[in-house]
């Protein structure tokens, strides 16, 4: 057994040795893409949810299936930040890094805080793969690694072998095992709860119940080397987090996004259509809902992103509530028909799991650069409402708030996500069905003094009138329509009439929105503005500058388009306002535009969140301009 | 006394599925033709005019939707298969027809055709092939001919047209028509069989254009020549045609259809018999092109074939046997939970 020697309490052995409570851990696992990272990361979840800590999760692997095995691409990494107080990121950089070869060793040791602790694999540090990682020489060796981190060297791969030594298994699938014990160590490490993934194991491999033991068995072995190896200075206690009381589970955004649908459907007493077309990081949405057959939900997977929408919008004609789900390239290719949806003024919801662009850009990275598309992105005038969710568990909340919009103004809605939402996860506070705000869902069916385009005098919305209901036959489509009567017409007057009801129609939303909360006092010397997934960061650099006693507050906005009406004059009662987004200011254009306000941006475009140190830097530097600051 | 008797409904006609709307394609354009077939076919369904939707795309032929007094959506182009798609799945008791042309179906939309022709989604779908862009006025399509002279192609078009039921066969076609607009008697009864089939129904209807395209079908329309020049199918028949019903198709020892002089070359048992159920045939027929064949019109494919609609309701009915009816509160709250008191 080779560990590291930099450990206070090695001559003592048979120690017990301590429980160190801390608030706060951000563990980051980190191997090939082929080493199980993604789901060791999920487990390790799944046990801190049980243990009752706060958490946000962010997982970050390749845009390709299988980059070669051991190259720097390859790398895939899972990042948990865990707490006893709330949290509301991933965290900025990890205080435990488990790399599983040397391309994850090179690739996330800069992020590591110093002093943290990092456990590698030592076993797959071999000439081939060093070679592959880019390493002159085996960096396991340079002693400064010792001096900088609290390092543990552990022959993982080794250990497995051996626990799973006379287990039938082929090497292979003990190779495939070694994630376990990591986890195992990690279970150990932080005293984590594992009887809900044994029991997920064995239930995912119970026609293999060979490997199911084998991977049962391998944790254990993680966990008893942690138990009996002298090599760990600590093992590490956080607390259950004070949440408001209630039943909890763990989502991720897209889950949450999926559940948010159904219970729109379930809610309004309609059937839930999914028109999609597979595409990261959005397909998981899809997945979810493809299980709820029983829920009156259909999926179709369409043969592309056009006819994802374009079955969304014929379902939505039918009287459904329909969807349709997709990211940035995706997003474009559904342009036109957001257009006739528009026309048709049918309710329709648009999901974008927003990811790095343009073009492929970076498939598996998150962006918020679709903003602009989103709100402008069509010929002609084409207003249609924009939200935005703000956590991965926000997803629910704002897809059924899409839903209410759409069915209640007859509309299409596009909410905006993004990849770091849809794949991170936090803890949820399973709501109350009977509390969900009602969705009610009217089909016209008294032909009396029917018009097509007759609009509810409050909404501006037009009636829902589905085939099948005799008496109310008529034509709609892309064409303009005659204001009264909805026949096609071409006559000038009526075409702007047509343009500015359509506008007055989705701006008139606004009216329906609760007052805007701010985060920190209604006035003061800076406002950070944001919007969508960046909404942890910002708040907690927030919290962090007000218990400094800087006169900061935070805005973050769900609802992008309309604008709520009280934002011009939030804005206006700040001395700065920054508005951060992972884009290069689409926002700020446009609330510059809105109420010719003096934003200042604070952008980063690298498939990344904000830390929330990047966002107290900045606010710093505006708050003490240069001569201020020593 | 029986309770509420139901009420009586005056059988539909023609004129009941006349929208009010002014008919606007250029006079003799052969989509009259067709409008009128389909109101004179639709009324003897049996089906309640509120059940019937068309959905068209862009083009000349999408105007369709307006011209009949159903539910109907113009929607955008090459779109259709797909939004009916949408609506047959969520609504399938409706009956959803399919009105695009040669460029709306085959080019633009040409993906959407044939994914709806491979999943079977029970709608019916009318291709007006013109051969020619009419409504963006007169450029070739992809069912121009090579070397066709039009706007966008001066000196000739270069393009290989698709043929459309080659295509539609490929595509796993359980129905797969062709009618002419020049025989209003014969497209009915066409319209007729596909209003009737369960599944995906594809007609290409050859429709001539007056304006940009005038007389690309005359070779097989004019009553002088068409006993000549195209074949009427029959389910049964064998594949015989000319004037005095004295020419076949039989399949010579290298198995390629050849025409034949009955009697002179042969007998009618060397005749190939009509088969809706082959597909072998199917091909066969979708193969003869003039000038060496006649043009075949008729259905060519006919089978049962499970539809994509159904199955969905099937799976969903299957899956709430075995799962009961949806809960949310139970989905809400499914999967590893735990409270905080």
């Amino acid at each position: 057994m080779d560990a590291t020697a930099n450990h206070p309490e090695r001559e003592h052995p048979g120690k017990e040795t301590p429980r160190e409570e801390v608030e706060t851990v951000t563990i980051r696992f980190c191997g090939d893409s082929g080493d199980g990272m993604q789901l060791t990361g999920t487990e390790f979840t799944k046990s801190t949810a049980i243990a009752g800590n706060d958490l946000a999760t962010f997982p970050d692997y390749p845009a390709e299936i299988r980059a070669p095995a051991g190259t720097l691409p390859g790398v895939s990494g899972f990042q948990i930040h865990f707490s006893s107080r709330d949290i509301y990121t991933p965290g900025d950089a990890p205080d435990v890094l488990v790399a599983m070869n040397p391309a994850a060793l090179k690739t996330n040791l800069p992020d590591l805080v110093a002093g943290g602790v990092l456990i590698v694999n030592k076993d797959a540090f071999s000439d081939v793969n060093l070679q592959k990682a880019g390493y002159g020489q085996n960096p396991l060796d340079d002693e400064s690694l010792a001096r900088k981190y609290r390092f543990f060297k552990v022959d993982i791969s080794g250990l497995t072998e051996r626990a799973l030594a006379g287990s039938g298994l082929t090497s292979k699938e003990v190779a495939l095992c070694k994630n376990m014990f990591a986890l195992g160590l990690m279970f150990w490490m932080y005293g984590r709860p594992m009887e809900a993934t044994i029991a997920g194991i064995r239930r995912k491999f119970a026609k293999k119940p060979q490997i199911a033991e084998a991977n049962v068995k391998v944790i254990h072995a993680g966990f008893n080397y942690g138990e009996t190896a002298e090599m760990f200075a600590h093992k590490y206690e956080v607390k259950p987090a004070r949440l408001p009381p209630g039943r909890y589970r763990n989502v991720t955004g897209n889950q949450a996004t999926a559940l948010g649908l159904a219970a729109a459907a379930q809610k309004a007493g309609v059937r839930l259509f999914l028109g999609s077309y597979p595409i990261t990081p959005a397909s998981d949405i899809l997945h979810e809902l493809s299980y709820l057959k029983n829920y009156g939900v259909t999926t179709f997977q369409a043969e592309d992103e056009i006819a994802g929408i374009g079955s969304a919008i014929g379902a939505a004609y039918g009287g459904a509530l329909a969807v349709t789900t997709t990211s940035g390239p995706g997003m474009a290719l559904k342009t036109e028909a957001m257009g006739l949806a528009i026309m048709l003024e049918l309710p329709l919801v648009i999901i974008d799991v927003q990811r790095g662009g343009p073009s492929t850009g970076l498939p598996t990275k998150t962006e918020q650069a679709d903003l602009l598309q989103a709100v402008y992105g069509r010929n002609s005038e084409a207003p249609l409402p924009v939200i935005a969710a703000s956590s991965p568990a926000d997803c629910f909340g704002a897809a059924y708030e899409a839903f209410r919009i759409a069915v209640q103004y007859m509309t299409p809605v596009i909410l905006l996500t993004d990849g770091y939402l849809g794949n991170g996860s936090e803890p949820w506070l399973i709501p109350n069905v009977e509390k969900l705000r009602p969705i009610e869902v009217k089909y016209r069916r008294d032909p009396e003094g029917f018009q097509p385009y007759a609009r509810d005098p409050k909404t501006l919305a037009r009636p829902w009138v589905i085939p099948g209901t005799p008496g109310l036959e008529h034509r709609i489509g892309g064409l303009e329509k005659d204001f009264t009567t909805g026949s096609v017409s071409y006559d000038p007057q009526n075409h702007e009439r047509m343009v500015r009801i359509r506008a007055e129609k989705v701006a008139g939303i606004a009216k329906g929105l609760a007052p805007t909360e701010v985060f920190g006092k209604p006035e003061g010397d800076l406002l950070v503005v944001g919007w969508g997934g960046t909404y942890g960061a910002l708040h907690q650099a927030a919290e962090q500058l007000q218990a400094k006693g800087n006169r900061v507050s935070h805005l973050h906005l769900r609802y992008l388009n309309p604008l709520p009406p009280d934002v011009g004059d939030i804005l206006r009662r700040f001395r700065h306002v920054l508005v951060a987004e992972l884009n290069l200011g689409q926002l700020a254009k446009i609330l510059r535009a809105t109420y010719l306000v003096d934003a200042a941006s604070y952008n980063k475009i690298q498939g990344k969140p904000f830390k929330i140190a990047e966002i107290v830097n900045r606010c710093r530097e505006i708050l003490e301009p240069d001569g201020a600051r020593a | 006394m029986s309770a509420n008797p139901l009420p009586v409904t005056p059988p539909l006609t023609k004129k009941d599925f006349q929208s009010d709307q002014d008919v606007r394609w250029c006079p003799g354009c052969g989509d009259y033709v067709i409008l009128a077939q389909v109101q004179r076919v639709l009324p003897e369904l049996g089906i309640p005019r509120e059940n019937i939707v068309v959905i068209s795309g862009i083009g000349c032929s999408s105007r369709f939707p307006y011209y009949m007094n159903t539910y109907g959506m113009h929607s955008i182009h090459g779109r259709a298969p797909a939004i009916a798609t949408g609506l047959k799945v969520a609504r399938p008791e409706l009956s959803v027809w399919v009105a695009t042309g040669d460029g709306d179906g085959l080019s633009i939309g040409g993906n959407h055709t044939i994914h709806v022709l491979r999943r079977n989604v029970d709608m019916k779908i009318l291709l007006f092939n013109n051969r020619i862009y009419g409504l963006t006025k007169g450029q070739y399509s992809p069912t121009s001919q090579v070397g066709m002279k039009s706007k966008s192609s001066p000196y000739g078009s270069l393009d290989a047209p698709f043929d459309p039921l080659r295509l539609a066969l490929g595509a796993g076609g359980t129905f797969v028509a062709r009618a002419v607009d020049a025989e209003p008697a014969h497209l009915t009864e066409v319209l007729r069989r596909a209003a009737h089939h369960k599944g995906t129904a594809f007609i290409e209807i050859y429709q001539n254009c007056v304006v940009f395209n005038d007389g690309a079908f005359d070779y097989m329309t004019e009553k002088a020549a068409r006993e000549e020049t195209r074949l009427v199918l029959t389910h049964g028949k064998p594949l015989v045609f000319g004037k005095a019903k004295d020419k076949g198709i039989r399949l010579n020892p290298k198995l390629e259809p050849e025409v034949f002089q009955i009697g002179r070359e042969g007998d009618l048992s060397q005749c190939l018999v009509h088969d809706e159920t082959s597909e072998t045939l199917a091909w066969i027929l979708a193969h003869l092109q003039p000038p060496k064949f006649p043009t075949p019109v008729g259905v060519f494919r006919a089978v049962s074939a499970p539809t994509y609609d159904a199955g969905v309701h099937e799976q969903e009915e299957e899956v709430r046997g075995k799962k009961g009816a949806g809960d949310l509160a139970k989905l809400l709250g499914s999967g590893e939970t735990w409270t905080v008191s």
